[in-house]
């Protein structure tokens, strides 16, 4: 990161932390939310824009983690905190689960399976009533509390999120520059001469789904604390769809792609609520435009200014 | 001298037709090999049978005194074994260091310790020093993809011998190559096979290039090995004329 | 038993409808590797355009069903070629897939916002009421429907098989530069492509919007199943889109009624699973071996 963007990054961050002060509950709540959709976004970046693979499912992550924690807190009473680290392994490993088989094939039929798997999870969701509580949900999911000082507040959890969502993304950010962040380029970059150079395509593959997987887990379990209610409409195969399409019309393989992106799926249909379903209809449009012109992402739009200014 | 790397009796058809039929070779330690033939000889299905790349129809491929028939690139590349690709085969959007790089780093400790290793894996001077080789300083931290097709040759095969291997197969290294780079793309060859003392196993229609590099080549034509020996007894071989000039 | 027969009729006739639609979306695939994830906004909009020769403009079934193939090939077909397949083919599979994407809610909220979100009726073109053969009830929606999509299909087959446009098609499906130097005008080809995916699209409207009704979203669930068909039957086969049709139609229907209502997509969710990670060629496919 060059200096000019270090500075724009902590400016940000300050608006970001200082903005919810002067907003009523609703807006902290979308401000809030856009932390937790973060997260998980942020672990489909890795999946599709840094290790070049597809996925249509991660809302079905976002949503095992969401009920996984939202069971574990209303009907065993387990806290927060151990619910989280529960929901990410859960996550984890069924990302592995699902990503193994998914090696057989490449490209758009991984693609293709991340879609069943979201279907699967939304009907298990929406027809194991006892479990999930079906179309109804599951709702009254307690907030936490951090050293006995309580998040129930709405400012006091946006911080929480807040703070998290750094957290993740710096442990992101460390990963993708270790070796492993290189794999993972090379693996999207060309498969085949990656296996040629010793780098493992298998396990990348898998440790990129997983690790994808375990982000929307967090998230999921964030989303079920912040709006105390869940339901399988919140996961369903269109929720993968968008949040896919957040990340590449922000920049895919940038690393703030991702925030770009989820601005404008979470907060601009609500800053620009006049154009109600027009605004959807307009974004689906525009996402055609912006692959013909821009395949990059709007984050790309920086490039076309200055040539070189390679990232990886 | 007991072989090194063995190929017998390799068979590759696709069906009626036979792409590779019944190639047998042997390379020694540190030996150069050609291997020539006119377009369509087989030559480079040779090379992805014996690679891993496709499933050979038949045969049996020996390297140190063991069976790697039909393993797989990654099984190949862990025993030493390299290759470089007929067409531009880079991370196009890694830079030309990170290309380099990623082509060692996996040899580097245990993937989990790579997780916790410093972003250059250690292998950061070795790439620097490559590039000081190939002479590619102005573009080091350029995206591979965004080079010209010359550049992107040398960085391909620069890749294949930043893990040191102990044999490499060089697909048409010259191919697309502009002509005043061929020379000094055979020295630093020569250079590499003195320094790391591999063997290599060399595609190519430059004859020049090949008679100059190879002490030893085989001419296919048909899937089948046509001659062998040293260049200038191959190239004399009247049957190899026909093949390239036509009946 | 009676029970059973009479499930894997309606069963059939619902999944001619989906191999109606999977077939263009294979046809698709094979011609230009373009994968359309709006397809079923392609069945969503005919409707709608049907609806509107019908209600506005007052024209009898059969005129409304015509001009919508008209309106579809131009719209559906050509414009959606050229707009947006030519310019981003090149760049590979995935910008397509996520333009069509794109696609798919950009059509979906303009007819919730623009027309309605209201589900609107639409008539049968075949009478109500049930055929008895012995102990047998078939309803005559489903026995038009087998016997409509059956005519659709095999008319296609025996275009694609017999004619010289049909062949050079083909042609084009199965290897493009080997076409292109056999003198076919491949563009053409692809063209026309694209022309019968809209027309199998307005088919696959008129059958099944009579059941679905109207809606902005009913393309969500069609376009999934053809989905499902294309790739259980094969993607890269054309016969594979009416086994798979066939069969995601008839299982569709037997677990509703043996195993639950509520999985009632369960059983072909599953096949279609199984079918990518252990036989992602589909049951009718050929394996591709991977360039290097």
């Amino acid at each position: 990161m060059s200096k000019t963007q270090r500075i724009a990054l902590v400016i940000g961050l300050v608006l970001y932390a200082v903005l919810p002060q002067f907003l009523k509950s609703y807006g902290v709540y979308l401000m809030t939310l856009l932390c937790v959709y973060l997260m998980a976004a942020f672990g489909l970046n890795l999946i599709v824009g840094y290790a070049g693979q597809m996925s249509i499912g991660q809302a079905a992550f976002y949503g095992i983690g969401a009920y996984v924690a939202a069971i574990l807190m209303t009907k065993m009473g387990i806290s927060f905190w151990f619910a989280l680290p529960i929901a990410a392994i859960a996550c984890f490993v069924v990302g592995l689960a699902l990503g193994f088989p998914a090696l057989r094939v490449q490209h758009h039929y991984l693609a293709f399976a991340t879609l069943g798997f979201n279907v699967l999870v939304f009907l298990v969701m929406r027809n194991e009533e006892d479990l999930t509580g079906g179309t109804f949900g599951i709702s009254n999911i307690p907030r936490p509390s951090i050293f006995g000082y309580s998040l129930d507040g709405a400012l006091p959890f946006f911080y929480f999120a807040f703070v998290s969502v750094i957290l993740l993304a710096a442990v992101l950010w460390w990963l993708l520059r270790s070796p492993w962040g290189r794999a993972f380029a090379a693996l999207r970059d060309n498969p085949i001469r990656a296996e040629s150079t010793g780098v493992n395509i298998t396990a990348y593959t898998l440790l990129a789904f997983a690790i994808g997987a375990a982000c929307a887990g967090i998230g999921g379990v964030y989303l079920a604390a912040l709006v105390n209610f869940i339901e399988p409409g919140q996961f369903s195969l269109s929720v993968s769809l968008l949040m896919l399409l957040a990340v590449i019309v922000g920049g895919s393989g940038r690393f703030f792609g991702p925030v770009l992106g989820s601005i404008v799926v979470v907060l601009l249909p609500e800053w620009l609520r006049f154009l109600q379903d027009w605004y959807l209809a307009i974004f689906g449009f525009a996402v055609i435009v912006l692959m013909v012109y821009l395949p990059g992402g709007l984050l790309s739009l920086g490039d076309r200014f200055k040539s070189g200014g390679g990232t990886r | 001298m007991t072989p090194f790397l063995e190929v017998k009796e390799m068979r590759k058809s696709y069906g009626a037709i036979n792409a590779v039929d019944g190639v047998t070779l042997s390379v020694g330690p540190g030996e150069i090999v050609g291997v020539i033939g006119p377009n369509g000889s087989g030559k480079t299905t040779l090379f992805n049978s014996i690679l891993g790349q496709i499933k050979p129809t038949g045969g049996a491929v020996e390297f140190c005194g063991e069976d790697i028939t039909g393993m797989s690139p990654l099984e190949l590349s862990r025993r030493g074994v390299g290759r470089t690709f007929q067409t531009l085969q880079v991370f196009v959007k890694l830079s030309v260091r990170d290309n380099l790089i990623a082509s060692a780093q996996e040899f580097k400790g245990t993937m989990p310790g790579r997780l916790f290793a410093k972003p250059d894996a250690g292998c950061g001077h070795h790439a620097d020093q490559m590039i000081d080789m190939f002479r590619l300083q102005h573009v080091a931290h350029l995206p591979a993809g965004n080079l010209s097709y010359g550049q992107q040759k040398l960085i391909d095969i620069a890749m294949a011998f930043m893990p040191a291997p102990r044999l490499v197969l060089l697909d048409e290294p010259c191919a697309g190559v502009n002509p005043s780079l061929v020379d000094q793309l055979r020295e630093l060859l020569l250079l590499l096979n003195k320094s790391q003392g591999g063997s290599f196993v060399v595609i190519e229609h430059n004859m020049d290039f090949i008679m100059k590099l190879c002490p030893h080549v085989i001419c296919m034509v048909e899937g089948k090995v046509l001659a062998e020996g040293p260049p200038s007894e191959v190239q004399a071989n009247r049957q190899v004329l026909e093949a390239y000039l036509g009946n | 038993m009676v029970d059973l027969v009479q499930l894997i009729i309606s069963g059939t006739a619902t999944g001619a409808i989906y191999a109606l639609c999977a077939l263009g979306f294979t046809l698709l695939w094979q011609a230009s590797g373009t994968i359309n994830f709006a397809q079923g906004e392609f069945v969503m909009v005919p409707a709608f355009l049907m609806l509107f020769f019908i209600n506005t403009a007052g024209l009898p079934m059969w005129v409304a069903f015509l001009l919508t193939c008209l309106v579809a090939m131009v719209l559906l077909g050509y414009t959606f070629k050229r707009a947006m397949v030519d310019p981003l083919i090149r760049h590979g599979v995935i910008p397509l897939v996520i333009a069509t994407l794109g696609l798919s809610i950009g059509v979906k909220q303009l007819v919730k916002a623009g027309v309605t979100a209201q589900a609107q009726p639409f008539n049968s073109i075949f009478p109500d009421g049930l055929l008895s053969l012995g102990a047998l009830k078939v309803s005559y929606m489903d026995v038009g429907t087998l016997v409509l999509a059956g005519l659709i299909v095999i008319s296609l087959q025996t275009f694609l098989n017999r004619t010289v446009t049909g062949r050079a098609m083909q042609a084009v499906a199965q290897n493009t530069d080997s076409a292109r130097v056999l003198g076919i005008n491949v563009a053409r080809m692809v063209l026309y492509t694209f022309l019968i995916n809209a027309v199998l699209s307005v088919v696959a409207a008129l059958l099944v919007t009579p059941t679905y009704l109207a809606k902005f979203d009913m393309g969500e669930s069609i376009g999934l199943k053809a989905f499902y068909a294309a790739i259980i039957g094969g993607f890269n086969q054309t016969r594979g889109a009416l086994l798979g049709g066939v069969l995601v139609g008839v299982l569709e229907n037997l677990t509703g009624a043996y195993i639950s209502p509520a999985y009632k997509e369960g059983v072909a969710l599953m096949l279609f699973l199984v079918v990518i990670i252990f036989k992602p060629e589909g049951l009718l496919g050929k394996t591709e071996e991977r360039k290097v």
